[in-house]
């Protein structure tokens, strides 16, 4: 690892790997950073050594992966795993901790290629244990060829009936799928469906999936529009309403997900500017067509960027490097324009399955904006609903006064968790947009740092640099 | 148009304070606020009530600083009776750690000047190493000793500031919030203050609008010389409780965090958030207490300060434009006790006793 | 609760799990050990002193917070299991440092 490098990219996931390969082909000095101790970011975590004897198990999407991590690993640039980035400053000095070791480097253009995350699902109980995501269960699944017999699913969205159906072709038995998708997003979606005739095999797969998870036999119950998880030191059951009565499933494992969003806390901490983006119902940086942010020097590649998926995020991080590499003078306009055609061509085919997906699986206000007022919503300094409401009661307008008046979001997991909540309940508290709302004002370091790392932190200007 | 006996702008927590004496009073009073960004300064505080080492050199703010002190307990105690809300208060004392013995020394004589100005109503105990490892468990080999003073305690500020928001819609006080002030007219007495799409007409009016109030003052014929100075803070993941008394570096909360900032009363001012400063404030937090080694940093923030040239806060009333007040302070926590028992009193009487002239801004006019 | 559908030959090392040692695969991260051996809450929070257990599985919800080698405050999805690991549950805050409570004056 240098202490200069022309390019930094924060995240080997499909968007920071494919903007490693194009870095690499016109010999700009690169770095990846990335927090897991192997590539693939979230889709193809653990590619180079799943877990699972059943290559089968995880779908034929995943192993695409494989080829991205050789390229990575094979392309000459420098890439450090185990690597968790706390801070990025306007400047780009990029604050690293690798083995316990925080360090200060610098670099003339950064890709932040952090991905997405699961969006925060607050129904009452969601913090019992054992009730945890649809991605984590698949992340168990592909690092460790675990699995738990006997889950519900519930929510909405491609990843949950994924990771279902990865379920039932390892043989694990599925308790119920419990729906959360709003009968009426089936007929708004179809208003969308040209667009996505265009790319039927998104189509097709999510048919298969739906498919191949009821013919295992797994209950499929849509239309539910009330959760609760029940349990007194762990989740025991799951009680859920389509009508007016609930019904009760005992479980000892849920799993909950309703889409995913942007992971913006090192963007936001850089001081990108950021909008609302209502189609997907999340905040997303301003990005130029070459993926910079509004901090020069600084672009944002892959789901981090707005939710678009794994292809999507390939190539944006593709067009992300071009971009970087024109502006540190490696390449010229003409040569960046060739070399991003086709990716930019296989973006735009990528994206018009977008607005068919954002109509169908988007989650309604009631699991966004939770109706309980003793639903939990910051999970760190457990506040719920009605010290929220409390709050905005005595005059207070947006999520950073709301964390001064009620701790919320000043945890460890710093508003990654209740963010996105707080944004729109507070918004519907005042009955404002979530526009005018805002978000929380992040501040490096955005991962929790130990004190003796920083205190031995080693800054550019005491380096030999 | 809006109508009010006393319209307060700056809902930061020397604002609020005002606000809610105002209230207390009985003044029928509309507190003006910007939006979600307006409480940097009053979030990006230490929370502490401290009186050691304030107005060396000046000691009228000394006795200021000891007055309000002095009054936080019944602070403390009406706000939790009307609202309910548990600020945290307590007076334990506090300690100036000193590492390695040049700091002591001059901690040392800075202490005996101000006893000596305050005429002793000052009063400390500088301790060493041994002693002060009694009062404070853990300490460090090269925190030589420090200065201790019974005067000290600390709160919680941001429950302050919620608190007096709280207290003063309580007490039916009118709050205009996301309504930042661009003009205030003052004619035939009173005050007519543009803010978002609406007007406030006041009979009174009190600029407490932090670093703003550089811009306002002058509408209303007051010169208020503030500029901002960052200072940073870095906060951990809760842990045990191990330091019941404050430091001026590090603060342990109610909650188990422990805060640890830059020097932000007497010493050092900066004004960046650079990492080199967060690495300063860690060395020396670590130093004083070697097993927050271990600790994890969850949060960090860089607040302004709202300073005036000299430090010491402004209190003015406008010649020009009676019944216009200014209050520009940058220790808002400590002074808290005053702005809102004394300051409400005074502008009710519509003068601000002698002992207050210290603190005009005239005192900056080249003579 | 969690069972193994048919993993890829690992070696196996041995951490402890509060004074009980287990033989886990390397590779494993601690939450996926823990979540293995049944064991669904892994703290208590400082809060409330509610139980909570791994939710995310990604490094960002903190909910799997356990004490490894003493050190606590550990996110268990992203420490991966080494020989000799000790790792136990914790319980509210991070036990560091001098206790206030327990120096006080026992006659107060
Ligand atoms: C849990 C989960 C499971 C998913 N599973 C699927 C799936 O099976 N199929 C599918 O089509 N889509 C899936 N998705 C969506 C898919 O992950 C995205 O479309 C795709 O991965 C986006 O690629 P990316 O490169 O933008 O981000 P990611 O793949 O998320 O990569 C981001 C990388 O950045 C790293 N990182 C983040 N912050 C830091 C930091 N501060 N310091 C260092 N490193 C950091 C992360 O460790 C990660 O490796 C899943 C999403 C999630 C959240
Ligand atoms: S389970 Fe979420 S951080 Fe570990």
């Amino acid at each position: 690892m240098k202490s200069h490098y022309q390019l930094a990219i924060v995240g080997a996931g499909p968007a920071g790997m494919a903007a490693a390969a194009a870095a690499a082909e016109c010999g700009a000095t690169s770095v990846v950073f990335d927090e897991q101790p192997a590539p693939g970011g979230q889709i193809y975590r653990a590619v180079e050594t799943p877990a699972a004897v059943d290559r089968a198990i995880l779908g034929v999407d995943y192993w695409r992966g494989a080829e991205l991590a050789k390229t990575l690993r094979d392309c000459g640039v420098d890439y450090v795993p185990g690597a968790t980035v706390w801070q990025v400053s306007p400047t780009r000095e990029i604050g690293v901790t690798v083995d316990g070791t925080a360090m200060l480097i610098t670099a003339d253009q950064v890709i932040v290629a952090t991905g997405a995350l699961e969006r925060p699902f607050p129904v009452p109980g969601w913090t019992l244990p054992s009730v945890m995501t649809a991605g984590s269960a698949q992340v168990l699944l592909k690092s460790a060829a675990l699995a738990a017999d006997g889950a519900v699913f519930a929510g909405t969205g491609p990843l949950l009936y994924l990771v279902a159906w990865q379920y039932v072709q390892a043989g694990v038995a599925v308790k119920a799928v419990l729906d959360t998708t709003p009968i009426s997003n089936y007929f708004r979606a179809t208003r969308h469906l040209a667009g996505a005739l265009r790319a039927p095999q998104y189509l097709m797969k999510g048919i298969r999936l739906l498919r191949g998870i009821k013919k295992a036999g797994v209950p499929l119950i849509r239309g539910v529009r009330d959760l609760r998880m029940r349990g007194d030191d762990a989740v025991s059951a799951v009680e859920y309403r389509r009508g007016h009565d609930w019904q009760r499933i005992e479980a000892d494992q849920v799993f909950l997900h309703q889409g995913v969003v942007p992971n913006v806390n090192l963007s936001y901490s850089i001081g990108c500017r950021h909008t609302w983006n209502e189609a997907q119902l999340c905040w997303q940086a301003t990005t130029d067509s070459w993926g910079e942010s509004t901090v020069e020097g600084v672009a944002i590649a892959g789901d981090g960027a707005g939710i678009n998926g794994a292809l999507a995020a390939e190539y944006q991080g593709r067009i992300a490097a071009l971009g970087a590499l024109y502006r540190l003078g490696t390449i010229d306009a003409d040569e960046r324009a060739r070399r991003a055609a086709p990716a930019r061509a296989a973006l735009a085919a990528e994206r018009r399955i977008r607005p068919f997906l954002e109509t169908l699986y988007r989650p309604p206000k009631y699991f966004r904006v939770p109706p309980d007022d003793q639903t939990v919503v910051c999970r760190c300094e457990e506040v719920d609903v009605a010290a929220i409401r409390k709050a905005v009661a005595v005059g207070c307008v947006g999520p950073n006064q709301l964390k001064s008046f009620s701790r919320c979001g000043m945890g460890p997991c710093q508003g990654r968790l209740c963010g996105l909540t707080v944004s729109e309940l507070i918004a519907d508290f005042t009955d404002l947009p979530v526009s005018e709302i805002g978000y929380y004002r992040l501040r490096p370091p955005i991962k929790p740092l130990l004190l003796a790392e920083l205190a031995e932190l080693q800054t550019p200007a005491a380096s030999d640099r | 148009m809006l109508n009010c006996d006393a319209a307060v702008v700056g809902g930061g927590v020397v604002g609020a304070a005002i606000a809610y004496g105002l209230a207390e009073l009985k003044l029928d009073t509309i507190l003006i606020d910007e939006g979600d960004v307006a409480f940097r300064a009053a979030r990006g505080n230490f929370g502490l009530v401290w009186v050691q080492s304030k107005g060396i050199g000046c000691p009228p703010y000394s006795s200021l600083t000891r007055r309000s002190a002095d009054n936080w307990p019944r602070l403390a105690a009406q706000v939790k009776e009307v609202t309910g809300v548990d600020l945290a208060y307590g007076r334990q004392g506090g300690v100036h750690l000193c590492l390695g013995e040049q700091e002591f020394k001059e901690r040392s004589a800075l202490m005996k000047q101000l006893k000596a100005e305050t005429e002793g109503h000052f009063q400390f105990e500088m301790l060493d190493h041994r002693t002060l490892s009694e009062l404070l468990p853990g300490l460090g080999q090269d925190v030589v000793g420090g200065s201790y003073s019974s005067l000290d305690g600390h709160a919680n500020p941001l429950f302050l500031l919620r608190g007096l928001h709280a207290g003063f819609r309580e007490r039916a006080g009118r709050a205009l919030i996301n309504a930042p002030v661009h003009r205030i007219r003052p004619h035939g007495g009173v005050f007519d203050v543009e803010a978002g799409n609406e007007t406030v007409r006041a009979q009174k009016l009190v600029l407490a609008a932090g670093l703003a109030n550089a811009k306002l003052a002058p509408e209303v014929g007051l010169r208020v010389p503030v500029h901002p100075l960052r200072g940073q803070i870095l906060v951990s993941e809760k842990v045990r409780s191990f330091l019941r008394i404050p430091t001026l570096h590090v603060r342990q909360t109610s909650e188990g965090s422990v805060l640890m900032g830059d020097s932000h009363e007497d010493v050092g001012f900066d004004d960046g958030t650079r990492p080199d400063i967060m690495v300063e404030i860690a060395r020396r937090a670590t130093r004083a207490f070697p097993f927050l080694r271990s600790a994890r940093i969850v949060r960090a923030w860089g607040a302004l300060r709202v300073m005036t040239p000299d430090g010491i806060p402004i209190y003015d009333q406008s010649a020009s434009c009676p019944g216009a007040f200014c209050a520009s302070a940058h220790s808002g926590i400590t002074l808290a006790a005053t702005h809102a028992f004394d300051f409400p009193r005074w502008i009710v009487a519509g003068e601000l006793p002698p002992e207050l002239g210290a603190f005009s801004a005239r005192r900056f006019d080249v003579h | 609760m969690f069972t193994n559908i048919g993993i890829r030959d690992r070696d196996f090392v041995r951490v402890i799990f509060e004074d009980q040692e287990i033989m886990v695969p390397q590779g494993h991260t601690v939450a996926a050990v823990l979540l293995a051996e049944g064991i669904r809450s892994c703290r208590e929070t400082p809060v409330s002193g509610a139980p909570r257990g791994p939710y995310c599985m990604m490094g960002i919800c903190f909910e799997c917070l356990v004490v490894i080698d003493g050190e606590p405050n550990q996110q268990a999805c992203m420490r991966h299991v080494r020989e000799g690991m000790s790792i136990e549950r914790q319980h509210g805050v991070a036990q560091i440092g001098p206790d206030a409570n327990a120096a006080q004056d026992p006659a107060e």
